[in-house]
C-alpha cells in the first residue's frame, strides 16, 4: 500500500526554544482515519501545521503524496495545499465574506467556475444545517455555526487528506456525531482523515480508526506503531 | 493589464474595496496635480526653448564697425549688396539708424532730435551699422566662415554674429529650468511609489488573516498580489483624474494670463498637443507606476511567509 504521509526523525522548533516535536516517525495510509489525541500543549495543532505544509520542520525528513515536503519549492505548496483540506481550531473564517462565500473560497481559490460551485455548496451548507444562514456573516453565527461553516469549507474540494483540529470543540454531542459521521462519509470515499482531539469518547465514535498518541511532542509508542493495523476504512 | 479589472466579483470582496474611503486616492491626487504641473512647466520650457532656438539659429547680425560715417554707409550698403547676392543667404535687411537708437535707447536715452534730453550723447557715440541676415540654413562655423570671407574685402572690420550666442544664456537658462521640472517629477514618483508601498504594506497588514487562510487553501502568491494591485490600480486612477483635471484647470488658468502679457517668450510657453497628449498620459502612467509598485511589494511580502 502507499503510503500517503511519511514522518522520519521529523523535529520542530519555534526560534530557538526546545523543540515542540521530537523525533516522530510514523505513516498515514490512503482512505485510513486517524485520531490524533494528547493533552493540551502535546504538540497536536503543531503536528497538524506539518501535515497542511503551514509550517517545515526544523529536521527530519516529511514525504507527501510521494514528494518531499521539506526541501519543495515554494511555488509547489499550493497545489498541495489544494489536496488538503484542513479545519483550524480558530475556524478562521473570513469575516467580511458569508458563510456561503466562505464554504465558496477554497473552489474559487481552485479556479472552479461559479455556475459549478453554487448547487455543492448549497447542499454542503444544508448538511450541515446552514442552508437558512448561507448569507449570514461570520459574527452572526454562533461558534458551533461557524465551526460547522469551517468544516463545510474544509470538506467541499473533496481533498485527498483532510486534517481537522479539534473539530467538535463548540458543538454538541448530536453535532458531533453528525460531523464524525461526515467525516467517515469522506473517508469512505478515499479520503484520509486526521482528526486532533482530546475527547477520548470520540475515538469509539468510529470504529476502526486508527490513534496516535503525542506526549510532551513525541508519539507515545516511540516505535511509531499505531494501536490498529493502518489499513484503509474500508478494509478495517 | 485588462485582466486586472475582470477580477470576478467574488474574489474581488476577498478583500474589502472602500473606494476613496481611504487616504491613498487622495495622496495620488494630490501627487499626480503636483507632477502634471511639472511636468507642463517643463514641456512648456521645451517648446519655447525649441522655439527660439528655430528661429534665432538661422540668423545672425553683421555690425559694420566704422568711425566715419560716410565710409561705414559706403561698407554697409557694399555688404548688403554682397550678402543679397551670396546663395546661403536667405534675407538681409539693413537696419535703419532710428532702429538702432531704439534698441539702445533703454540704456542710454533718446537722441536729441528722438525727444530726450541726452545732451547729443548719440551723435557722439560711432554706433556700429547693422545688417540683420537670414540663411537658408542654421548657421555653423562654415557659414560663418563663407560670411566672413564674402564681406571682409568690404569691410574689413566686420563683425558677424549668430543670434544663437545672443540667446545662448537664455536658452541655458530655460534648459536647466526644463531639467529641473523634470527632475521634480521623477522625485514626485518616487514619492507616490512610496506612499504606495506605504499603503500596499499598512493593506497587507490589515488582511493579514485573510491572506493567511487564502495561502492555506491553496492561494497562489499571484492571485493574492492580484487583489491588492487591482484596488491600488483603481484608486491611483481615481486620484489620478483627479489629479489631472485640478493640473489642467490650473494649466490653462496661467496660459491664458501668460497669453495676456503678450511678450516673447513668455508668450510662446504654449502648450502643443503632444505635449497635451503627454500631460493626459500621467494619470495612466501614475496607475501602473502604483500597480507595479503595489505588486512588488505584495510579492516580497508574501514571500516571507511559507
Amino acid at each position: 500500500m502507499n503510503e500517503i504521509v511519511q514522518f522520519e526523525n521529523v523535529g520542530l522548533r519555534y526560534g530557538a526554544g526546545i523543540e515542540t516535536l521530537s523525533d516522530l516517525t510514523f505513516t498515514l495510509y490512503p482512505g485510513s482515519f486517524y485520531f490524533l489525541t494528547g493533552a493540551s500543549g502535546a504538540g497536536k495543532t503543531s503536528l497538524l501545521k506539518l501535515l497542511y505544509l503551514a509550517q517545515r520542520p526544523s529536521r527530519g525528513l516529511i514525504r507527501l503524496f510521494g514528494e518531499d515536503a521539506v526541501t519543495m519549492p515554494r511555488e509547489r505548496l499550493p497545489g498541495f495545499r489544494r489536496r488538503i483540506g484542513v479545519v483550524f481550531q480558530d475556524f478562521r473564517l473570513v469575516p467580511h465574506l458569508s458563510a456561503f462565500d466562505n464554504i465558496a473560497l477554497p473552489l474559487r481559490v481552485a479556479g472552479v467556475k461559479e455556475k459549478d460551485l453554487t448547487t455543492p455548496v448549497a447542499e454542503m451548507l444544508d448538511w450541515v444545517g446552514l442552508g437558512d444562514r448561507a448569507e449570514a456573516r461570520p459574527a452572526t453565527l454562533s461558534g458551533g455555526e461557524q465551526q460547522r461553516v469551517a468544516i463545510a469549507r474544509a470538506v467541499i474540494g473533496r481533498p485527498e487528506i483532510l486534517v481537522a483540529d479539534e473539530p467538535t470543540g463548540n458543538v454538541d454531542p448530536e453535532m458531533a456525531i453528525r460531523l464524525l459521521q461526515l467525516f467517515e462519509a469522506l473517508n469512505t470515499l478515499g479520503t484520509t482523515i486526521v482528526v486532533a482531539t482530546h475527547d477520548i469518547h470520540l475515538l469509539s465514535k468510529v470504529p476502526g480508526a486508527q490513534m496516535m498518541k503525542l506526549e510532551k511532542g513525541g508519539l507515545s509508542d516511540p516505535t511509531g506503531s499505531l494501536r490498529n493495523p493502518p489499513l484503509p476504512r474500508d478494509r478495517a | 493589464m485588462l485582466s486586472l479589472f475582470v477580477i470576478p466579483g467574488h474574489d474581488r470582496r476577498l478583500i474589502p474595496e472602500g473606494r476613496l474611503s481611504g487616504p491613498m486616492p487622495w495622496v495620488i491626487a494630490i501627487m499626480i496635480f503636483l507632477m502634471v504641473l511639472a511636468t507642463a512647466i517643463g514641456l512648456a520650457f521645451t517648446e519655447a526653448g525649441q522655439n527660439v532656438s528655430d528661429q534665432l539659429s538661422s540668423r545672425a547680425t553683421v555690425q559694420i564697425i566704422e568711425a566715419n560715417p560716410d565710409l561705414k554707409a559706403q561698407q554697409t550698403s557694399d555688404a548688403a549688396a554682397r550678402l543679397r547676392g551670396m546663395e546661403l543667404v536667405e534675407e538681409v535687411r539693413v537696419l535703419p539708424a532710428q532702429e538702432i537708437e531704439d534698441l539702445i535707447a533703454p540704456w542710454l536715452g533718446q537722441s536729441a532730435d528722438g525727444g530726450q534730453d541726452t545732451g547729443g550723447l548719440l551723435e557722439d557715440i560711432p554706433l556700429p551699422a547693422l545688417i540683420d541676415l537670414k540663411l537658408a540654413q542654421p548657421i555653423g562655423e562654415k557659414e560663418l566662415e563663407a560670411l566672413r570671407t564674402g564681406i571682409r574685402p568690404l569691410a574689413a572690420s566686420a563683425r558677424i554674429e549668430p543670434s544663437s550666442a545672443l540667446i545662448a544664456p537664455v536658452i541655458a537658462l530655460v534648459r536647466s529650468l526644463q531639467w529641473i521640472a523634470f527632475g521634480l517629477v521623477i522625485l514626485l514618483a518616487i514619492a507616490t511609489a512610496a506612499a504606495v508601498i506605504i499603503s500596499a504594506r499598512a493593506a497587507l497588514n490589515t488582511h493579514k488573516e485573510t491572506i493567511g487562510v487564502i495561502h492555506l487553501l491553496g492561494g497562489t502568491d499571484r492571485q493574492i498580489s492580484r487583489l491588492f494591485q487591482r484596488r491600488i490600480a483603481l484608486d491611483a486612477l481615481l486620484g489620478g483624474v483627479l489629479g489631472l483635471i485640478c493640473g489642467a484647470a490650473i494649466i490653462l488658468l496661467l496660459g491664458m494670463q501668460l497669453s495676456a502679457l503678450g511678450s516673447g517668450l513668455v508668450q510662446s510657453l504654449d502648450l502643443s498637443w503632444y505635449s497635451w497628449l503627454i500631460i493626459g498620459a500621467i494619470p495612466i502612467l501614475g496607475m501602473i507606476l502604483a500597480m507595479v509598485t503595489a505588486r512588488m511589494t505584495v510579492m516580497g511580502a508574501l514571500k516571507k511567509i511559507l
